[in-house]
Formats: structure tokens, C-alpha cells, sequence
């Protein structure tokens, strides 16, 4: 196994918290607290969880938007981020983001060809301006935009053809990595269906490495190589695309799987959810052990006091649970 | 039949023409049954509902008719008088809408909101009015409701803000449910419950469901009978049993192979 393009080491995000008063000390919402990451090139992960997890967290301090508290970012190796000016701006041209609204992360008042071509003046200073403008239309045509689309306005297009131009931008500089922070969930399964297509053909095309965020479970599914399933902060569960669903062996992500409602009427009849107690906790305030043992249905004495580490499950699968293995053998029966 | 809708058009003035958002659909709806109505984003599928309930904006024209059962030969509802609508308004229909934050008034306690229909259509009064309503909170499993019912709505998560569209909803027992995208917004675990809180109440009271949705997966879990829209117009109706299984149409094959699905098709659930 060569290494991975982007590794990602115990990540955390976390924000300081005003004390309630002067003699408290300031506690932080834990936004996301100890993360590990691989993307490769050419590969998709999947990264689900609901609203709340940290997700969108994640994805933003993987693009330097989110001050990271602690952990390491390496991109072939090197360091990313920080300080230091040239891994700043090596982080802001090789790690690229597309965003969920696709109108909202448009300029307005700019043309797509500026759109475009922006984040080339700062990122591709290198390439000249006759250069620069060829990359634009070329870009433009290779998300199924044509050229003639150069000086219209954002607003004159839909929303799948905004998520087009947004696409266009990122990928335009010649990223190694793209982040994409639920990019169909706004846009209509038709529309959803053809953006997922063209994602995964310029995945291919570039060999980039895609980290695709989102809440539905069978969009990340038929994208996705790989999955990770997050829960307040944390990965609780990590393996193949193809398998992860069908058999979670992580309760949170057992619960998610029956959640999901399926496009069968006799499978739905027959469908059996797994419920959850209670709300999600808050980040402030996570609970002690495993952060899921408030909610889990199959939660043990021992998970209140013992943090469970994202250990190996079988052929490339990690799941953070101590029981996993007690539950899918029945040994322990859910509450 | 509870409510017969037949024709009916929806039309909107605009500065660039008139928009022809519905044309010409037909349905029935039987009492305590379950119709999905199914369509991507401008096929007119919210646009026909809010026609029913007299909520369009104010440069729609709508025209055929909706006749609810009730008095001698049924209630029409299109271009009825503000008074007869509001009668059947929160009372023999009620609705559910996608956004419950846009739906609820963020200036007023939940339960002042609540009690507001209950005052209106059954002539509770004052404390009479808040009990009912904090029950109704009950019903829909929010913890607490007693203490809660005083929050404001942006006090609630979004999942919490829904059970209260539910429980307002269901105050007065109608007859008819019209719930919009009501879990469009929501994460997949809140969603269930929702779409199981929402059955329970149908169970219990024996309301009929107008369920508008683009979600196929949502329709084959709730759903008795299904439309499918495109452009305004009604391209398939049936069972659903009999549409997921052979769609007739185009379009409805399109949409069903369009959804990306979580289990393998054909494999059932486990």
C-alpha cells in the first residue's frame, strides 16, 4: 500500500468558550476532537454523520477556513497549513472546497469567467494571463459548460449549474484534493444524479482525491470508496463503501442504516429501526468514555469509563465501540 | 370521497408572462387514507396544495374545483369566501409545512401558538386552551412539555420544531393532513422519527395524509397511493406498490433510477 496523498493525524477544532464568570475556568466546544484521515489519489472517502457532528468543521480546517487546535495535516509527506506562509498557500491551492449552496458561494456581481478565474491570480501566478484564460474556457467545457457562458451572471443559471461553476473554480488550479461539503443535498435527485457523474469522471480525469461530506447515506454510498461515520467530533466507524452498510458493525452507525428509508415498498414494510435515545449531547459538554453511550441502545457499564479507540474489525474495517463484535453476536441485547 | 379535486389550474401572473404552475389535476381522497405526491423542484406539486387551502401568493389564478365532504353536496373550496376557508383551515385540514421555523411565529410562546388554533375552532378558552395544548405537546414526545411548551420556537432544535408543527397541526383532530417536505430539512435519525410520530397520530385519529415529497424512499414507506408530477401535470397515478414495481411512465422510471439507494436493489431490507 503506497502512502497516502493527504494523512490527516489526530485532528482537533477546538473553540474557546466564554466562562460564565471570572473565577470559572473557559471550557471549549470540541468540535472535532481527534481525527485520522487518508485520502489517495484518484479515491473518494465518504464522510457521514449528522447535523452537529463536526463535519462541515472537519472539512473547513482541512481547507485552513478553521483554525486547527491540534494534529498534523501532510500532504505527500509535507506539513500543511500553519504558520509558515508556504505551506499556508500550498494548503489554499492544493486542498480545494465546493460548498452545499451552490448560488450562495457565487459572487453575484462577477461574471463566470471571473469566477473562474479568480483564485488563479493568486494561486497560478506563474501562468500567464493568454494561459490563464485558456485554463478558464478549458475548465468551463470540462464540467459541461460552454464558453459562451463566460459573461453571464450566476443568477441567470440553475442550481446544478451553478454547482458546475463552483466545481470549475476548485478544480481550475490544479488542486491534489477536493473537499466537497455536501454539494447535491440542495439540488434535485435528476440534477444530483448527473453532478455525482461528472464528480467521479473528473476524479478519475485529474487523479485527485475527493472527501465527499454529506447526510443522505446512499448518496456517499455510490461515490464513495471508502466511508467514514462520524459522531460528535470523532470517527466511530470506518471501512469499504460497498460493505460498511450493509453490515455497520458500530451501533451509531447501525442506527443510521435502519434510519434511511428505501425506495421499495415491501422492503419498507419489513424495514426495522434501530432507535436512539434521548438528543445528541453537546460538544461542550461531551459525555465521558464513548461519546455514543448516552444514546446507545446496547451501552455497557465499561463505556462510560473507557474511551474505545478506533481498532481494527476484520479486512480494512475500524470501529470504535468495545462491544462490536458482543453485538453482532447477540450477546448483549439492546435496551 | 373526503375531498375531490378535479381540473384544477394554477396560474401566475409575472412581468415576463403568466407561469403555468398546474394543469389540470385530478385526485380523491378517501377518509384516513395516504396519497404521496411525488415531483422534483417547479413540478407543482406545493403549488396545488396551497391552491386547496386558499394560501397562494397574490398574483395566482386558480380555477376547477375542490369539493370537501360535509353540508349538503360537499364544501368548494376554490375562490370560497375567506370565512368558510378558515374554518376548514387548522380544523378539517391542516398542514405541515418543510421549514417550521418559517412556519412558527419567533415572537410568540409555543404554546401561546398552540392554544391560538385550539381558541379559534374549538372555543377552549384561556387555561382550558393551554392544558390541551401542552397534551398535545405530550403526544408528540417532546420531554419536558410542561416547562417547554414556554419556549420560543428558536429555542427548539429543528427536529423539536417539527413535533410542534405536528402537535399544532393535530390539535383540532382533521381529517385531512397536509404535510410538506415536513422531513426534507431533518438529519436521517430525526426523520424516522418524525415520518413514525406522524403515523402514530394518523393511527390514532384516523386522519387522511397529503404527502408532498421528492423523496421515493419516504412515499414507499408511508404511502398507500401515489402522483407523479411533472410541469404541472400528473404523468402517472397508482398503488405504489404497482409503480415501484413497473413504472409506466418515462419519467417515473427516470426519477426511480435517479435515486441512489442504500441497499442493493432487489435485496430487501434486513
Amino acid at each position: 500500500m503506497n502512502d497516502p496523498l493527504l494523512r490527516v493525524r489526530d485532528l482537533k477544532v477546538h473553540f474557546p468558550l466564554a466562562p460564565a464568570w471570572p473565577w470559572q475556568t473557559a471550557g471549549a466546544l470540541r468540535a472535532v476532537d481527534g481525527v485520522d484521515l487518508d485520502l489517495d489519489s484518484g479515491r473518494t472517502l465518504g464522510l457521514v454523520g449528522e447535523s452537529g457532528c463536526g463535519k462541515s468543521t472537519l472539512a473547513r480546517a482541512l481547507t485552513g477556513l478553521a483554525p486547527v487546535s491540534a494534529g498534523r495535516i501532510e500532504l505527500d509527506g509535507r506539513a500543511l497549513g500553519g504558520e509558515r506562509a508556504a505551506a499556508a498557500r500550498r494548503l489554499r491551492r492544493d486542498v480545494q472546497m465546493i460548498f452545499q449552496d451552490p448560488l450562495a458561494s457565487l459572487d453575484p456581481r462577477m461574471t463566470v469567467g471571473q469566477i473562474v478565474a479568480e483564485p488563479l491570480r493568486h494561486l497560478r501566478r506563474e501562468w500567464s494571463r493568454a494561459e490563464r484564460g485558456r485554463r478558464v474556457r478549458a475548465m468551463l467545457e470540462e464540467v459541461g459548460l460552454s464558453a459562451h457562458h463566460i459573461n453571464r451572471y450566476p443568477h441567470e443559471f440553475s442550481g446544478g449549474q451553478c454547482q458546475r461553476i463552483g466545481i470549475a473554480r476548485a478544480l481550475v488550479v490544479e488542486p491534489r484534493v477536493l473537499i466537497c461539503d455536501e454539494p447535491v443535498s440542495a439540488l434535485d435527485v435528476s440534477i444530483q444524479a448527473r453532478i455525482l457523474e461528472l464528480l467521479a469522471r473528473l476524479r478519475d480525469r485529474f487523479g485527485i482525491a475527493l472527501l465527499f461530506i454529506a447526510h443522505d447515506l446512499a448518496v456517499v454510498r455510490q461515490i464513495s470508496d471508502a466511508v467514514a461515520v462520524m459522531y460528535l467530533g470523532r470517527l466511530v466507524e470506518r471501512g469499504p463503501a460497498a460493505t460498511l452498510f450493509d453490515a455497520p458493525a458500530h451501533p451509531y452507525t447501525r442506527a443510521l442504516a435502519s434510519a434511511v428509508p428505501r425506495p421499495d415498498p415491501a422492503g419498507e414494510r419489513s424495514r426495522r429501526r434501530i432507535r436512539l435515545h434521548g438528543e445528541l449531547p453537546s460538544p461542550a459538554d461531551p459525555p465521558s468514555g464513548c461519546v455514543f453511550r448516552t444514546r446507545c441502545p446496547w451501552a455497557q457499564a465499561d463505556c462510560a469509563s473507557q474511551v474505545p479507540r478506533l481498532r481494527e474489525h476484520g479486512p480494512d474495517r475500524r470501529v470504535a465501540c468495545h462491544h462490536a463484535e458482543a453485538i453482532a453476536a447477540g450477546e448483549i441485547v439492546a435496551a | 370521497m373526503l375531498l375531490d379535486v378535479r381540473d384544477l389550474q394554477v396560474r401566475f401572473d409575472t412581468p415576463d408572462g403568466v407561469v403555468e404552475a398546474v394543469r389540470g389535476l385530478d385526485f380523491e381522497l378517501a377518509g384516513g387514507e395516504s396519497l404521496g405526491i411525488v415531483g422534483e423542484s417547479g413540478s407543482g406539486k406545493s403549488q396545488s396544495v396551497l391552491a386547496l387551502l386558499g394560501l397562494l401568493a397574490a398574483n395566482a389564478r386558480v380555477s376547477g374545483s375542490a369539493r370537501l365532504a360535509g353540508g349538503d353536496g360537499g364544501i368548494e373550496l376554490i375562490g370560497a369566501r375567506r370565512r368558510v376557508l378558515e374554518r376548514v383551515r387548522g380544523a378539517r385540514i391542516a398542514m405541515i409545512f418543510q421549514d417550521p421555523m418559517t412556519a412558527l411565529n419567533p415572537h410568540l410562546r409555543i404554546v401561546t401558538q398552540i392554544a391560538e388554533v385550539l381558541v379559534r375552532h374549538r372555543g377552549l378558552r384561556g387555561r382550558a386552551a393551554r392544558a390541551r395544548a401542552i397534551e398535545m405537546l405530550e403526544a408528540v414526545r417532546i420531554p419536558d412539555a410542561a416547562r417547554r411548551a414556554r419556549y420560543f420556537p428558536h429555542q427548539f432544535s429543528g427536529g423539536m420544531r417539527q413535533r410542534v408543527m405536528i402537535a399544532m397541526a393535530l390539535a383540532c383532530e382533521p381529517e385531512i393532513l397536509v404535510a410538506d417536505e415536513p422531513t426534507t430539512a431533518l438529519d436521517v435519525t430525526v426523520q424516522a422519527e418524525i415520518l413514525d410520530l406522524l403515523a402514530e397520530a394518523r393511527a390514532r385519529t384516523g386522519a387522511a395524509l397529503v404527502l408532498i415529497t421528492h423523496d421515493l424512499g419516504v412515499v414507499a414507506g408511508q404511502c398507500e397511493r401515489m402522483l407523479v408530477m411533472r410541469e404541472g401535470e400528473v404523468v402517472e397515478r397508482g398503488g405504489i406498490e404497482g409503480i415501484f414495481a413497473a413504472p409506466e411512465h418515462d419519467y417515473t422510471r427516470a426519477l426511480l433510477a435517479a435515486v441512489p439507494r442504500l441497499d442493493p436493489p432487489g435485496g430487501g431490507g434486513s
